[in-house]
C-alpha cells in the first residue's frame, strides 16, 4: 500500500497546527485561517502545547490543579492579548509596539482576529492531551470551540486538507 | 458591465489584510448567485489578493481599476 490513505479525499481545506503561543506565530495563523474561510475553504486550527494558551479566556489568571500546572500558567498568561514576541520582546515593549502599529495601520490585532475567525466559521480545536497535561478546563477557554481532539484526529484533519501547516 | 444585476458596494477602504476579503465574503453571503459586488480597498496587497481569492473561491473577478489610491474590484458571485 502506498502513502495515500485509503478512503481519504483531499478537500478544499486548510488545517493549521498552532503549536506556539508567540504573538508572531498566532498572528499569521489567524490571518491565514480567516482568509481561507473568506475564500470559501474549510479552515481548522488545532491548538496544542503553548498554542493552546491563545484560547484561554482573557480574564483567566491561574489555571491547573497542581502547583506545577499553576506555576506554568502564571509564567505563561493566556489569550492573544498576553502573547509575547519570539524575538524583540523586550519585556513587553515589542508586543506593545506591534499592537500600536497594527492599530495605526488598521490591521486587526490577534484578539480581534480571533473573534473574526470565529465569526467566519474557522473551526478552533483544542488538543485534549495539552488540556490534561497543563490542567486546562473547558471553562478556562473561550466559548465557541470545538470538542477537544487527539493526535490521530488532528492527523485526519491534515490528511483531508489540501493545505496543512505547522506554525 | 452587466446592468441587469444590482451592484452593491463593499467599502473596505483603510482596512488591511484580511479585512477587505472578510468584508467581501460577508457581503457575498447575503448576495444571490450572479450578483455583482463592487469592492473598494486601499490595501495595496489587495492587488494580488483579490485575484487569488477569486481563484480559490470560484467567484469571478470581472474588472479591476485604480483611482487616486483606491482600488476598485467588480466581483460576480458564483452560481
Amino acid at each position: 500500500m502506498g502513502a495515500e490513505s485509503p478512503g481519504v479525499v483531499k478537500e478544499n481545506k486548510l488545517t493549521i497546527i498552532a503549536c506556539s503561543g508567540d504573538l508572531d506565530r498566532i498572528w499569521p495563523t489567524l490571518i491565514l485561517s480567516t482568509t481561507a474561510a473568506a475564500s470559501g475553504m474549510e479552515a481548522s486550527v488545532f491548538f496544542t502545547f503553548w498554542g493552546l494558551f491563545a484560547l484561554v479566556k482573557p480574564g483567566t489568571r491561574i489555571t491547573g490543579d497542581n502547583w506545577m500546572q499553576k506555576m506554568l500558567s502564571v509564567m505563561n498568561p493566556g489569550s492573544p492579548a498576553k502573547a509575547k514576541l519570539s524575538k524583540l520582546n523586550f519585556a513587553g515593549a515589542g508586543p506593545f509596539m506591534m499592537r500600536k502599529l497594527a492599530e495605526d495601520y488598521k490591521t486587526p490585532d490577534p484578539s480581534a482576529l480571533l473573534e473574526m475567525a470565529q465569526d467566519m466559521g474557522v473551526r478552533l480545536i483544542p488538543c485534549q492531551m495539552t488540556m490534561d497535561l497543563l490542567g486546562l478546563q473547558k471553562d478556562d477557554l473561550i466559548d465557541g470551540l470545538e470538542e477537544p481532539i487527539g493526535a490521530a484526529t488532528a492527523l485526519l484533519e491534515m490528511n483531508k486538507a489540501s493545505v496543512s501547516l505547522f506554525i | 458591465m452587466d446592468t441587469d444585476t444590482s451592484t452593491r458596494t463593499v467599502d473596505a477602504r483603510n482596512q488591511s489584510c484580511p479585512g477587505p476579503l472578510v468584508a467581501l465574503h460577508k457581503a457575498l453571503r447575503e448576495a444571490a448567485a450572479g450578483d455583482v459586488l463592487e469592492l473598494l480597498a486601499t490595501d495595496p496587497g489587495s492587488k494580488s489578493d483579490v485575484p487569488s481569492w477569486a481563484e480559490i473561491s470560484g467567484n469571478e473577478l470581472i474588472e479591476t481599476s485604480v483611482d487616486a489610491g483606491v482600488f476598485r474590484y467588480l466581483v460576480r458571485k458564483k452560481g
